[in-house]
C-alpha cells in the first residue's frame, strides 16, 4: 500500500465521520426541539389532555386554553392557499416551460424567483394596507353575491366585509406560496427528456395531452414536492397572516369571512406578554401541535408518493 | 476549593478595580415592557452622555421581562403589569413605577370629531361586550344630545397581541362593569366575545381608520401624534375628563401607593379630575441581590432618570411621577440587600 493511499483512506475516513456527524447533530436537534418543547408544555398536557384539541376556549384571564380556533385557522387557510396557488403555478409553470417564446422565458422566470424573496412582513403589510381595503370593497360583495347565494357552500360566504379575515389570509397565503410551488414545477418540468414529448407531439398529441399524458407522470414526484413545499410554508408562516386573519379566538361561524386565529400568529401575538405558568405552556403546546401538524403532512406526502410507485410498478422515475 | 479561592480574589480585585479608578464605566441591562421602552431608551442615551455609564434596554414584553429577571439574566425587570404582593414575596422581588401613560377609547363616526363624544366605562364595556351595538342605542344618544349618531352597527377594534395596554383597559372594564368582570376579566390578552384584534397601536389605528363606526382603545401618546377622535370619559368622581397629562397626573396623585408594593393599578381612580383608564409601568428588580455593585448601579440610573428625565419623557408624552411619588420610591429602595442583608444602596 502507498502512502499516498492511505492517505486517502484516511481523509475517506474522516469526511464519512465528519458528514456523518453533521447529520445525526440534526437528528438530534430535532430531537432536542421535540422534548423541550413538550417538557415546556408539560403543564398545559397535564391540565387539559386531550380535550385541549377540542376546546375552542382562550381565556388567559381564567387560565382556561384550548387550540380548536387555531389548528381551525391554519388548516383552512393552508387549504384555502393550496386551493388557489396550485391551479396558477401549474399554469405559471406550464406556460414558461412549454408556451413561452424562449426570450420571455427567463425574465418571468426571475420575477417569480423574486417574488419567493419578498419578506413575509411586507406581505402583511401590503395585505393590510393594500389588499384588505381593496378586497373588503370590491371583491367581498362580489363574492357574497355570487358564491354567497350557491346552497351548502354559501355559507362559507356569509357575513359582513370587512376585507380581513380568513379567506383573506388563505389568498394572502396563496400568493406567497405561488412562486414556490411554480418555480419547482418549472424546474421539474424542464428535467423531462424532449425525446419523450416530442413522441407525444410526433403521434399528433396537443399540448395538453403531452402535458397529461408524458409531462405529469414523468415528474409527478418532483410535482409533488413543490406543492409540499409550499403547503409547509403556508402552515408556518406567521407575519403575514398575523396581519390579515383579525385574530380572534371565537368559533362562531364557519364563514371564512369572520376574523380567525392561526397557530403561528396566536404565539407571535401573545407570547412576549404571556405571564409564565399555565398560560405560556398553552402557547408552547400550540406550538408542538403545529409540529406533529407538520410531521403528519410530510409524512402523508411520503405515503402517497410510495402508493404511486407501487401502483406504476416503479414507474419512469 | 483552590480554584474558587482565585476566582473569589480576581473577583475582589476586578471590583477594587472597578471602585478604585471610577473611570471604568459601569454597564446594566434590562429587559422587559415594550409600552415603556422609547421613554428608557431616551434616559439611557441621557444617562450615558451625562455619566458614561451605560444601560442595554431590551424591550421583549412584560411576561418576557418578568421570565428574565426571574432567571437572573437581567439587572432589572420590567412590566406593565404589576405583580401581586404574593407572587412578588414568593420570588424575591420588589417593584416600582418609573412613567404614567393613559389609554384612550377612539372612535370613527362620521361627522364625529375628536372630544364631541361622551362615554361611560359602562357603555365602553357593553360595547366590548356585544351587548350595544348601535351608534344610536339610546345610552350613548341620552349622554351625547348634541351629537347626530348613525344608526349604523359598532365595528368594535381591539388588541391582537398580548399588551400593557389591553390590561390596564380590561382593567378599567373589570372595575366600571360587573358583567365584564365575570365573563370577560382583565389581562394583557382576554378572551374577547366580539370584534377584530389588530397588532400594536398601529394595528389597531389601520382598522379604525379604514372601518366606519368602529371604536377602539390606544395608548395616549399614539393617539395624540397621530390625531385620532378621542371621546370624554365619565370618571368616579362623576365629571366628565378628557385625556391629558394633567388627569394622568390626577390619577397618580390620588392614589395610595403604600399599601400595595406600588403595585397601584391607576384605573377608576376617584381623585378628581382623574383620568380613569391611567397606568404606571413597572420595573422589577430582586429583593437579595447577588451583584449588589450591579444593582446599586440600576438605582443610581433611575435615580437619575427621575431627577433628569422629566422633560425627556414628557416630550415623548408619557406622564413623569409626582414628586411625594418619587420619594416614597426611593425610601423604599433600602429594602434591596445584598447577601449579607446590607442595603446596596
Amino acid at each position: 500500500m502507498s502512502e499516498t493511499q492511505a492517505k486517502g483512506r484516511l481523509a475517506d475516513l474522516l469526511f464519512f465521520n465528519l458528514t456523518r456527524t453533521v447529520a445525526f447533530i440534526t437528528l438530534a436537534l430535532l430531537g432536542g426541539i421535540v422534548i423541550s418543547l413538550t417538557w415546556s408544555a408539560l403543564p398545559s398536557i397535564e391540565k387539559f389532555g386531550f380535550s385541549f384539541l377540542t376546546s375552542s376556549a382562550w381565556n388567559p384571564p381564567a387560565d382556561d386554553f384550548g387550540a380548536l380556533v387555531p389548528i381551525y385557522g391554519t388548516i383552512i387557510t393552508s387549504i384555502i392557499a393550496l386551493v388557489i396557488a396550485l391551479p396558477i403555478s401549474f399554469g405559471i409553470a406550464l406556460f414558461l416551460t412549454e408556451m413561452a417564446p424562449t426570450w420571455l422565458r427567463r425574465p418571468l422566470g426571475i420575477a417569480i424567483e423574486l417574488l419567493a424573496g419578498i419578506p413575509s412582513i411586507v406581505y402583511g403589510i401590503w395585505g393590510l394596507l393594500v389588499f384588505a381595503p381593496i378586497f373588503g370593497q370590491y371583491v367581498q360583495p362580489f363574492i357574497a353575491q355570487t358564491l354567497g347565494k350557491l346552497p351548502l357552500i354559501g355559507a362559507l360566504f356569509s357575513g359582513p366585509s370587512l376585507g380581513i379575515g380568513i379567506l383573506a389570509a388563505g389568498i394572502i397565503l396563496a400568493i406567497m406560496i405561488i412562486p414556490f410551488i411554480a418555480s419547482v414545477m418549472r424546474d421539474v418540468f424542464e428535467l423531462v427528456p424532449p425525446m419523450l414529448k416530442e413522441s407525444c407531439y410526433g403521434l399528433g398529441g396537443t399540448t395538453w395531452e403531452t402535458v397529461s399524458k408524458v409531462v405529469l407522470p414523468y415528474t409527478r414526484v418532483g410535482v409533488i414536492g413543490g406543492v409540499m413545499l409550499g403547503l409547509g410554508r403556508a402552515l408556518g408562516e406567521t407575519m403575514a397572516v398575523t396581519f390579515v386573519i383579525g385574530n380572534a379566538s371565537l368559533l362562531g361561524s364557519f364563514s371564512l369571512f369572520m376574523p380567525g386565529n392561526s397557530i403561528t400568529s396566536a404565539l407571535a401575538n401573545e407570547f412576549a406578554e404571556a405571564t409564565p405558568g399555565l398560560y405560556t405552556a398553552a402557547l408552547v403546546e400550540l406550538g408542538l401541535i403545529l409540529f406533529v401538524i407538520t410531521f403528519i403532512v410530510l409524512s402523508l406526502s411520503k405515503l402517497l408518493l410510495l402508493s404511486m410507485e407501487k401502483q406504476n410498478g416503479g414507474g419512469a422515475h | 476549593m483552590l480554584q474558587s479561592r482565585i476566582f473569589r480574589a480576581s473577583l475582589l480585585a476586578l471590583s477594587l478595580g472597578l471602585a478604585g479608578f471610577g473611570a471604568q464605566a459601569a454597564e446594566i441591562t434590562g429587559a422587559g415592557a415594550s409600552f415603556p421602552a422609547p421613554v428608557y431608551a431616551k434616559w439611557a442615551d441621557a444617562y450615558q452622555k451625562a455619566t458614561g455609564n451605560k444601560v442595554n434596554y431590551q424591550s421583549i414584553g412584560s411576561g418576557g421581562g418578568i421570565k428574565q429577571i426571574n432567571a437572573k439574566t437581567v439587572d432589572f425587570g420590567a412590566s406593565d403589569m404589576p405583580l401581586k404582593q404574593e407572587v412578588l414575596d414568593k420570588d424575591g422581588l420588589v417593584q416600582f413605577p418609573t412613567v404614567i401613560g393613559g389609554v384612550v377609547p377612539v372612535v370613527n363616526v362620521v361627522g364625529v370629531k375628536a372630544g364631541d363624544l361622551r362615554l361611560t366605562g359602562e357603555i365602553v364595556a357593553d360595547i366590548y361586550l356585544g351587548k350595544i351595538t348601535k351608534w344610536n342605542d339610546k345610552a350613548i344618544a341620552e349622554l351625547n344630545p348634541n351629537v347626530k349618531l348613525p344608526g349604523d352597527d359598532i365595528a368594535v377594534v381591539r388588541r391582537a397581541d398580548g399588551s400593557g395596554t389591553t390590561f390596564i383597559f380590561t382593567n378599567y372594564l373589570s372595575k366600571a362593569s360587573s358583567d365584564w368582570k365575570s365573563k370577560v376579566g382583565e389581562g394583557t390578552a382576554v378572551q374577547w366575545p366580539t370584534g377584530m384584534g389588530g397588532k400594536g397601536n398601529e394595528g389597531v389605528a389601520a382598522f379604525l381608520q379604514r372601518i366606519p363606526n368602529s371604536i377602539g382603545y390606544v395608548e395616549y401618546a399614539y393617539a395624540k401624534q397621530n390625531h385620532l377622535a378621542w371621546t370624554w370619559l365619565k370618571n368616579p368622581a362623576g365629571e366628565f375628563v378628557r385625556p391629558d397629562d394633567d388627569n394622568f397626573k390626577a390619577a397618580a396623585a390620588g392614589a395610595d401607593w403604600s399599601k400595595s408594593a406600588f403595585g397601584e393599578i391607576l384605573t377608576a381612580q376617584s381623585g378628581k379630575g382623574a383620568w380613569p383608564i391611567s397606568g404606571a409601568t413597572f420595573i422589577l428588580m430582586h429583593k437579595v441581590q447577588d451583584k449588589p455593585a450591579q444593582a446599586a448601579e440600576v438605582l443610581k440610573f433611575f435615580e437619575w432618570s427621575y431627577k433628569n428625565g422629566a422633560k425627556l419623557a414628557s416630550d415623548l408624552d408619557y406622564v413623569p411621577l409626582p414628586d411625594s411619588l418619587v420619594k416614597q420610591i426611593a425610601a423604599s429602595w433600602a429594602n434591596i440587600k445584598d447577601a449579607s442583608g446590607k442595603a446596596v444602596k
